[in-house]
C-alpha cells in the first residue's frame, strides 16, 4: 500500500495550506444552513403541541450537545494518533478542539438550564445526564488547563492525549444516561435507529442546524489549526516562506 | 410581530438563550481568527528580527 498520503498529511506546511483551502468550503455552507435554519426554525416550524413555542429551544440546544460531544470524539481520537503515531500535526489538531469543545458544551448547559426552567420547573438537577453533560465540561478545562501547565510542548501533547483518552468513558455515560437511569431528560428524538418522532418541518430545521454547526466546527478547527502548527513551527524555513 | 417576540410566553427563556448561542458561535469566529492573525505576527516579527541580525 502507498503511505506517501499519511506523510504528506502529517506534514505541517502542507496541512497549513490544505486547511487554508479547505476553510471556505465549510464556512459558506455553515452560514447558509444555520442562516436558513434560523429562518425555518423560527417562522416555518408549527407549535409542539405540549411545549407550544418553548420546543424551539431544541434549535441551539440539541445541535450544540451534538457539537459538544462530537468534538471530543474529535479530539480524543486526534490526541490518540498522534500519541501512537507521534504525530505531531494530530496534537496540534486535537489541542485546536478544545476550546470549540468547551465553549459549546457551555452553550449546551446554558441553553438546557433555560429550557428546563419552564418545562421541568427547574434550571438544574443533579441528573445523570445534566452531571454527565458538566463533567464533560470539567474534562475540556482540565484539558485545556493540564496543556497550558506544562512548558515542554511534547510532555504537554502527551499528558494532555492520555487525559483526553481517559475521559472517552463519558461520552457514553452521555449517550446513554437518558436510557440507563431514570433521568429527568428525555430521550433522544433524532439520534436513534428508527425513525425520527417529529414532523418534517419540525425535523428539517433542526438536521439543518445540526449539519450547519458541524460545518461551522470544521471551519473554526481548521483556523485553530492553521494558527496551532505556525506557532509549533516557529523556526522553519516554510514559516518565513509563509509570511514574506 | 409582537406575537412572534412573545414566543407563546417563553420569551424569556428562548431569546436569551439564542442569544447565549449566537454569541458563542461568533466568539468561536472571532477567537480563531485572532489566534491564526497572532501567530502569523509572530512569524513575521520573528523573522524580522532575524534579519535585523540581533535574534538568536
Amino acid at each position: 500500500m502507498d503511505w506517501t498520503w499519511f506523510h504528506r498529511l502529517a506534514s505541517p506546511p502542507h496541512i497549513y495550506r490544505v486547511a487554508g483551502t479547505l476553510t471556505p468550503w465549510f464556512a459558506w455552507p455553515a452560514g447558509l444552513l444555520i442562516v436558513s435554519a434560523l429562518y425555518a426554525g423560527l417562522f416555518l416550524a408549527p407549535p409542539d403541541y405540549q411545549q407550544g413555542e418553548g420546543f424551539r429551544m431544541i434549535y441551539v440546544h440539541a445541535p450544540s450537545a451534538w457539537l459538544s460531544v462530537m468534538i471530543y470524539g474529535v479530539m480524543a481520537t486526534a490526541a490518540a494518533v498522534g500519541l501512537i503515531w507521534r504525530m505531531k500535526v494530530a496534537h496540534a489538531a486535537a489541542a485546536s478542539c478544545a476550546a470549540i469543545g468547551a465553549s459549546f458544551t457551555f452553550v449546551s448547559l446554558v441553553t438546557g438550564m433555560l429550557w428546563g426552567k419552564p418545562m421541568w420547573g427547574t434550571y438544574w438537577v443533579w441528573d445523570p445526564r445534566l452531571t454527565a453533560q458538566l463533567v464533560l465540561l470539567i474534562l475540556y478545562l482540565g484539558y485545556m488547563a493540564l496543556r497550558s501547565g506544562i512548558d515542554d510542548l511534547g510532555r504537554a501533547d502527551r499528558a494532555s492525549a492520555v487525559l483526553a483518552i481517559i475521559g472517552v468513558v463519558n461520552l457514553p455515560i452521555i449517550r446513554y444516561s437518558v436510557e440507563w437511569w431514570n433521568s429527568i431528560h428525555q430521550a433522544p428524538s433524532v439520534m436513534k435507529m428508527e425513525r425520527p418522532s417529529m414532523p418534517f418541518d419540525m425535523l428539517a430545521p433542526l438536521l439543518m442546524m445540526l449539519l450547519g454547526f458541524t460545518l461551522l466546527f470544521a471551519a473554526v478547527m481548521l483556523v485553530r489549526m492553521r494558527a496551532e502548527v505556525l506557532r509549533r513551527e516557529r523556526g522553519a524555513s516554510w514559516v518565513k516562506e509563509v509570511v514574506s | 410581530m409582537r406575537d412572534f417576540f412573545a414566543m407563546g410566553g417563553y420569551a424569556a427563556f428562548l431569546w436569551p438563550a439564542y442569544a447565549v448561542t449566537f454569541a458563542v458561535v461568533a466568539w468561536n469566529i472571532i477567537a480563531a481568527r485572532r489566534a491564526h492573525q497572532q501567530a502569523l505576527a509572530e512569524a513575521r516579527r520573528r523573522f524580522s528580527a532575524d534579519a535585523d541580525g540581533d535574534a538568536p
